[in-house]
């Protein structure tokens, strides 16, 4: 997966957030509907269109939903 | 005082399903140790040796069987002795939000959870298998009374067990027959280690129970050899949560 295909899935993820808020470089977890619920979306979703297994440690440890998308790659 | 033991299974035949790890082994091993004969079935005839190993006496046997399968079940009721105790342990975890749920895998959570305790049970009951006096024990879980994210399908499983088990429990009492529900928070087996969480992550999160850690299988195995044994021959219906102290999961 491309990294602009990862960032318009990754943003479909958020009921409230417009996905123009979301970039490769936005700090997700600073986003305000950022939340445990989103982030179990998010871990669902790399698995299920990526096949990849990332964890909540993973999201914490990310701060661009571009570094998110490398540490998944290096998976 | 000497020689007295009211947990003891001295002379009971055990059926635990799910033995061929977590809570099931464990529970299987311990049964053995109280002097109970087991029956360990589990979809895995090599984790099975392996719980047979572990198990005490010369008498124990293992038959694999995958209780979702109904031919697996009639074969594994055919096969058994009579019964004094049952355990159900076989299960599933699962972890998916509720906007994601599939009806295929509310299904097979479903199937693995709740549907397959079911079908052995009724055909137990049918086949004759179970002894009067017998004391079930189904492995349910807190989850009901501790909604998570993510927990919705694994957590509507073990709330219909429980709701199975009660009823049940009614039915059986003419025959003094018991059943009983242990409800654990979250224990280290398998199960717990779904996709997306890590083992640091839990090591973590276990701190906040009052005793600072999860479960071990055999903390659930040590109650269900209470249910089992004459120590609790006038419990029946009950749902006994073992949790650490936890109010959340």
């Amino acid at each position: 997966m491309e990294l602009n295909e990862f960032v318009e899935k990754f943003a479909e993820q958020f009921e409230d957030t417009d996905s123009s808020e979301i970039t490769a470089t936005t700090n997700y977890r600073e986003l305000e509907e950022w939340s445990s619920l989103v982030g179990m979306m998010v871990i669902a979703f790399v698995k299920m269109d990526m096949g990849k297994t990332v964890t909540g440690d993973d999201l914490k440890a990310c701060k661009s939903v571009e570094q998110l998308y490398n540490l998944i790659m290096a998976k | 005082m000497g020689g007295y033991n009211p947990f003891s299974l001295e002379g009971k035949t055990i059926l635990v399903t799910g033995a061929s790890s977590g809570i099931g082994r464990a529970t299987a091993t311990a049964c053995s140790k109280m002097g109970a004969t087991v029956v360990a079935t589990g979809r895995n005839p090599q984790k099975l040796e392996a719980t047979l190993i572990t198990l005490e006496g010369d008498s124990n046997q293992i038959i694999a069987a995958d209780l979702t399968i109904d031919e697996d079940v009639k074969n594994l009721v055919y096969q058994i002795p009579k019964l004094d105790g049952i355990v159900h342990c076989a299960g599933i975890g699962h972890r998916m939000p509720a906007k994601l749920l599939t009806m295929t895998e509310v299904e097979k959570v479903m199937n693995s959870n709740f549907i397959s305790a079911v079908s052995l049970q009724t055909q137990l009951i049918n086949a004759k298998k179970v002894n009067k006096a017998s004391s079930v024990v189904f492995v349910a879980s807190a989850a009901p009374h501790m909604p998570a994210l993510g927990n919705a399908a694994y957590t509507a499983s073990k709330a219909a067990i429980i709701g199975y088990a009660k009823c049940l429990a009614l039915e059986l009492a003419p025959r003094n027959i018991r059943v009983n529900c242990i409800c654990p928070a979250m224990v280290w087996t398998d199960l717990i280690m779904q996709e997306g969480v890590g083992k640091e992550e839990l090591e973590q999160a276990q701190l906040k129970y009052p005793l600072k850690r999860y479960g071990q299988p055999d903390d659930v195995a040590n109650l269900a050899i209470y249910l089992l044994s004459d120590a609790s021959q006038w419990m029946t219906n009950s749902c006994i949560d073992i949790t650490g102290g936890t109010n959340e999961l």
